[in-house]
């Protein structure tokens, strides 16, 4: 099954490097929209730098979710058969996916992160913290994405229902990873938000995992 | 001989409108049936019942010893082969590698890739990405899977469609091949006239009612 998680994760990731669909498309408008805040505020600099922060995971969030769901709805029909019928089980094809989503994520969140870091100045100790941080955030959003694509596969109105479905279930990974690197920044003790995020982590694994058959011949 | 697959009544429908009506085949082991009907008719509904990719709306079958109506297919997809009406290919992908996929998937190695590539006369295109392949090099690339993996139940779209006079006997030499193993195949195509030596029965589908 993890050879088979890994070799669907590994083909997506090969289409986009060589497609380069994903990235270059969502990519310019993600870094657009953190540009365009702190033109919108002025200069007012200690502003600007208060909420960068925030104006980061707001954008990996929206832009991300963006990514995420391209990367899990790509497949065609015929694509999607004949992963089937090469007897990849629903629960490797999930994982596969979510992996390859969480690839292209820290890479998304790795330049957005250059790029807040020069537009805002925030006051952030960059620290490893970070790195696990963002890894649990990727991971967490490449999960709800992939989730949400399996729960409208089949569906024609699909990629409207994608944001009502992602965003609610990702916001305890908004809310999770804003208030540790706020605690960090603040030197106050990020266990208890890194504890929730694995927490939520863990319930949209499970819930991936145990509905990927059901949801599948759902769709059947 | 042991039936590779029946289907008794089965019927599809999405919402009220019915696709296939009532329909029963059968297909014993070493056995090719063809299933002739205009566009629109059913015929690629019918397949996807066959293939276990659709579940119909009422009706019993077995497919390779698996019952229609149980959910436990997993055992069973690995030995279906379908060529769809649209080659099962990623666009970025090489032909090589698309192949490779299935193969490092199903456990075939580089050099059984490199033979089915060679049989249907693409080893010179191999490293081609798949986007810059005509339609006909395409479904080649899609014979040249159904050649590597090798199964026991062959399910194929219209699949002279879109073949030069060179690549059709690909699809009789792979039929016979299924065949001769003791599997067992069905084609679906507008056209009675290309099936008329490959098939040991043949059914015309119309209006999603099946008949001899």
């Amino acid at each position: 099954m993890t050879t088979h998680a890994l070799e669907i994760a590994r083909h997506d990731l090969l289409v986009e490097r060589r497609a380069k669909e994903t990235l270059t498309v969502v990519v310019p408008f993600g870094l657009a929209a953190l540009i365009a805040l702190p033109m919108a505020i002025g200069i007012d600099l200690p502003l600007i730098s208060r909420i960068g922060p925030a104006a980061y995971w707001s954008t990996s969030l929206l832009f991300g979710m963006q990514i995420a769901w391209r990367n899990t709805v790509a497949d065609t029909g015929p694509n999607r058969d004949l992963i089937t019928l090469l007897g990849v089980s629903p629960v490797s094809r999930f994982w596969g996916r979510a992996i390859a989503s969480a690839v292209l994520l820290v890479a998304f969140m790795f330049l957005l992160g250059v790029a807040a870091i020069l537009l805002f100045s925030p006051q952030i100790p960059l620290t490893p913290w970070m790195l696990l941080i963002v890894l649990l955030f990727a991971t967490g959003l490449a999960i709800v994405a992939t989730l949400a694509a399996d729960i409208t596969s089949g569906l024609s109105g699909r990629s409207p229902l994608a944001s009502v479905l992602v965003v609610p279930l990702a916001l305890p990974l908004l809310v999770g990873a804003a208030q540790a690197v706020e605690s960090l920044s603040r030197g106050s003790g990020i266990l208890p938000w890194l504890l929730m995020l694995a927490a939520v982590e863990i319930v949209l694994a499970v819930a991936g995992t145990l509905a990927a058959k059901p949801l599948e011949e759902a769709a059947r | 001989m042991t039936p590779v697959l029946t289907l008794e009544k089965i019927e599809v429908r999405i919402g009220n409108v019915p696709l296939v009506s009532s329909a029963s085949c059968s297909v014993e082991s070493g056995q090719c049936l063809g299933i002739a009907g205009p566009n629109g008719s059913g015929k690629t509904t019918l397949l996807r019942v066959m293939a276990t990719l659709l579940k119909p709306s009422s009706g019993r079958g077995s497919i390779l010893g698996a019952a229609l109506e149980t959910a436990g297919f997993e055992l069973v997809r690995p030995r279906i082969g379908l060529s769809s009406h649209q080659p099962a290919l990623s666009d970025h992908l090489t032909l090589r590698e698309n192949l490779e996929f299935v193969a490092r998937i199903t456990g075939h190695g580089a050099r059984e890739v490199g033979e089915a590539l060679e049989t249907v006369g693409l080893a010179g295109a191999a490293d081609r990405l798949a986007i810059h392949c005509s339609h006909g090099m395409r479904k080649r690339a899609d014979l040249a899977r159904l050649f590597l993996t090798r199964p026991d139940l062959l399910l194929l779209d219209e699949p002279h469609a879109g073949l030069d006079s060179s690549a059709t006997p690909l699809v009789t030499v792979l039929v016979r091949h299924t065949t001769s193993k003791g599997g067992g195949a069905v084609i679906v195509s507008h056209d009675p006239t290309t099936m008329v030596d490959l098939a040991d029965e043949h059914m015309t589908l119309r209006t999603g009612i099946l008949s001899r």
